[in-house]
């Protein structure tokens, strides 16, 4: 369903567009004249690049805009699960202040809960200006249904002009619902966001086809411009305990009578790996061979007071448990140190770790992409030089 | 049961390659797959199709070559299987995706469960399933790792949801509509009678026309979200000190000095 339009008699054959297409979805065919094939995505990257004004996208109907001038401000889900919120959510408010201030407008935060007002306090603490505090039973554990309808009641009436959600499995399951209420533009798992300078627009930034290529998308149209953000792309604010800013409090909108599920249980996992949270990572690969290969890992993470991740090969293999896997569908990670053994550096393994501030590779092969990305690293063979640097720390740590 | 499942036929992108002159895919010779997280869909409606009865169909919104996929599904076991396809449908995101879906199923008639992959490989962005769930006015479980029970007469369906800090469970009324992740099964290869089956099986395709669909929510002008730029990720600044010595004892030694220097282990 390929969308480009070709000219036909304005190409010239120089095959200029075939070089800048991300997808390979350009040829010349017999005649010397460009074909497009169902790879093409219509992202418009060979438009600009062709001489003659050969290639374009079929125009999209213009939309009345002036309406959208009413949306203002930039909105934040505060995700909370026990009374606590989650982390990712106070990422969220900061990079929504920045956008905010650049905007010139107010950060608002909405927390949905019970007795969750000690949450919109922290909110504020962390930049909120202004917070929405929806306060029931109803609302104590997290169900779709009530979530979404109260976020899009709320949306309604006082018309914000971005609205960001973490990527969580909640946060993904709620966005999800609540944009296509809305009827609104969503990008999901985004790993940059910018203000484009003269349009205003939010521009959405975030890896696709698994983590090979970065598509910026825009939102023009429709309001609110609706984003989820992956864990730990962004810094955590400091909070600030003297913030002022507002709470307003707003009513649910469905009764438990009117909600068709229950949660009913939650099986914590035992012995959880918070990887998430780490601040060192040593990370384990196909390198290792077997369950047993992970001994050497838990030796040098247990030295430097590092938790344990794993690439999804390894994980595949049954050798660890899917907690400790990093990367696209695993978790994000954003450690001071990553160490990875035996890894070879997959695009979707670098999808959740290459924003670490030092990484370090040791693989014994020079050619692992790994290397392309890493700060420091050693080619051998992981089994004597892994346990050589547990030595060598253990030496100096006087451990 | 009445088990509607939708699949998506994606690149296999553990295949792609990047030319490194150019920065771009090199997409020649990828195969062409289910979308792994929807062959756990497939599964898990045929186990309960065989346990309770029933019907499993599956749909897909793509170009025509996307019957392969659904073929694929037949001969895995699903009974039926529809295609839509349209240039009209063409440069759909996933509001629009969902849109044509839903009305898709509207059309099917009456269903007990909509089965859907976590996510897709290629656009990564599970937002489908949701979307098509709120366009329905359904329920919507996601991330479902197991379904204990489904009750058709009692119209309840109880399941474990994987979550950031475990496992919910979780309960919900008929019909609803769950996708799922890989722990739920194991999928099961076709068989030589299906793939005979699937080889003559009639898969009808459903264009714009055959839907009740605004022309205005459907593919690119339905569409709220647009791709304003696509490149390949820059690489990252960082040049690799590979530490060289003799021996690995030194090469250790070495690569501690330097991870001490940098101030991060206390
Ligand atoms: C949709 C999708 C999502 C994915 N999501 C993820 C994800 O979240 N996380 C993830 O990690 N992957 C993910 N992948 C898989 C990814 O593409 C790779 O297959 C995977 O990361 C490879 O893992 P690995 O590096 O451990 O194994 P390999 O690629 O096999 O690499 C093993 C490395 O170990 C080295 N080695 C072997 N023996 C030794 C030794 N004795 N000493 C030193 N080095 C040695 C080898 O040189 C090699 O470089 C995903 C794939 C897809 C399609
Ligand atoms: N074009 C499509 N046709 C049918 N089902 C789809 C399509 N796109 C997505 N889906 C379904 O929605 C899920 C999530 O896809 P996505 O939101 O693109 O990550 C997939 O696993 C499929 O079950």
């Amino acid at each position: 369903m390929a969308l480009l339009v070709i000219k036909r008699d304005a190409c010239t054959g120089c095959g200029l567009c075939i070089q800048v297409c991300p997808f390979g979805a350009l040829a010349l065919d017999s005649e010397n004249i460009i074909t497009v094939s169902e790879a093409c995505t219509g992202c418009g990257a060979c438009v600009p690049e062709c001489p003659t004004g050969a290639l374009s996208l079929p125009e999209v109907e213009k939309k009345e805009s002036s309406h959208l001038d009413i949306y203002q401000g930039v909105w934040v889900w505060v995700e909370q699960f026990n009374g606590r919120a989650s982390s990712i959510s106070w990422e969220m408010i900061g990079e929504g202040k920045r956008l905010a201030e650049k905007r010139g407008t107010i950060l608002t935060a909405c927390v949905l809960g019970h007795e969750a007002e000690p949450i919109a306090r922290e909110a504020i603490a962390y930049g909120a200006d202004r917070v929405f505090l929806v306060d029931d039973p109803t609302l104590e554990v997290y169900r779709t249904d009530p979530y979404a309808r109260c976020l899009v009641e709320l949306v309604k009436k006082y018309k914000p002009e971005i609205f960001l959600l973490g990527a969580s499995t909640r946060g993904r399951d709620l966005a999800g619902a609540v944009a296509t209420y809305l009827y609104t533009g969503l990008t999901a798992d985004c790993t940059g966001l910018e203000i484009e300078e003269g349009s205003n627009l939010l521009l959405q930034i975030r890896p696709a086809f698994g983590g090979n290529i970065m598509a910026t998308i825009k939102c023009e149209n429709y309001r609110p411009q609706m984003a989820t953000v992956r864990h730990h792309v962004f810094e955590m604010p400091v909070p600030d305990q003297t913030r002022q800013g507002q709470i307003i409090r707003e009513q649910p909108v469905m009764l438990e009578e009117q909600i068709a599920t229950r949660v009913l249980d939650l099986m914590v996992e035992k012995n959880e790996v918070n990887i998430a949270d780490a601040k060192i990572i040593v990370s384990g690969g196909r390198g290792l061979k077997g369950p047993e290969g992970f001994t050497i890992i838990h030796e040098l993470a247990d030295v430097l007071g590092g938790a344990v991740g794993a690439s999804r090969a390894a994980v595949d293999a049954g050798w660890i448990s899917y907690a400790h896997q990093v990367g696209q569908t695993g978790r994000t990670v954003r450690p001071d140190l990553y160490i990875a053994c035996g890894i070879s550096g997959a695009i979707q393994h670098q999808a959740g770790m290459r924003t670490s501030k030092i990484i370090v590779a040791i693989n014994k092969d020079p050619e692992a992409p790994i290397f392309q990305i890493a700060d420091y690293g050693i080619v051998g063979d992981l089994f004597t030089v892994v346990p050589a640097l547990t030595r060598a720390l253990k030496k100096r740590l006087n451990k | 049961m009445q088990a509607i499942v939708c699949i998506k036929q994606v690149p296999d992108t553990t295949e792609v390659k990047i030319d490194p002159e150019r920065g771009t895919l090199i997409r020649e010779g990828v195969p062409s797959i289910i979308n792994p997280f929807d062959t756990y869909a497939i599964e898990e409606a045929l186990r309960w199709k065989e346990k309770l009865g029933g019907k499993v169909t599956v749909i897909t919104m793509g170009p025509p070559q996307a019957i392969s996929a659904l073929k694929e599904a037949v001969a895995m076991g699903a009974d039926e299987a529809i295609l839509l396809s349209d240039p009209a449908f063409a440069g759909a995101d996933t509001w629009a995706t969902a849109y044509t879906l839903a009305v898709a199923i509207r059309k099917i008639g009456s269903f007990d469960l909509i089965f859907c992959g976590r996510q897709a490989i290629d656009g990564d962005t599970g937002q489908v399933g949701p979307g098509v769930a709120t366009q329905l006015q359904i329920n919507q479980l996601t991330y479902v790792c197991r379904i204990s029970s489904l009750d058709l007469e009692q119209k309840r369906i109880e399941v474990e949801r994987l979550v950031e800090e475990g496992k919910e469970v979780v309960q919900s009324t008929l019909p609803c509509l769950i996708t799922v992740v890989k722990d739920i099964n194991q999928p099961r290869y076709p068989t030589i009678l299906g793939i005979r089956r699937s080889q003559k099986v009639q898969i009808p395709t459903w264009t714009s026309k055959d839907l009740e669909v605004d022309p205005k929510l459907i593919g690119l002008n339905g569409s709220p979200t647009r791709v304003v730029k696509v490149e390949t990720p820059p690489a990252r600044a960082g040049k690799c000190q590979i530490m060289q010595a003799d021996s690995v004892e030194q090469q250790a030694e070495l690569l501690a000095e330097k991870l001490l220097a940098e101030k991060i282990i206390v």
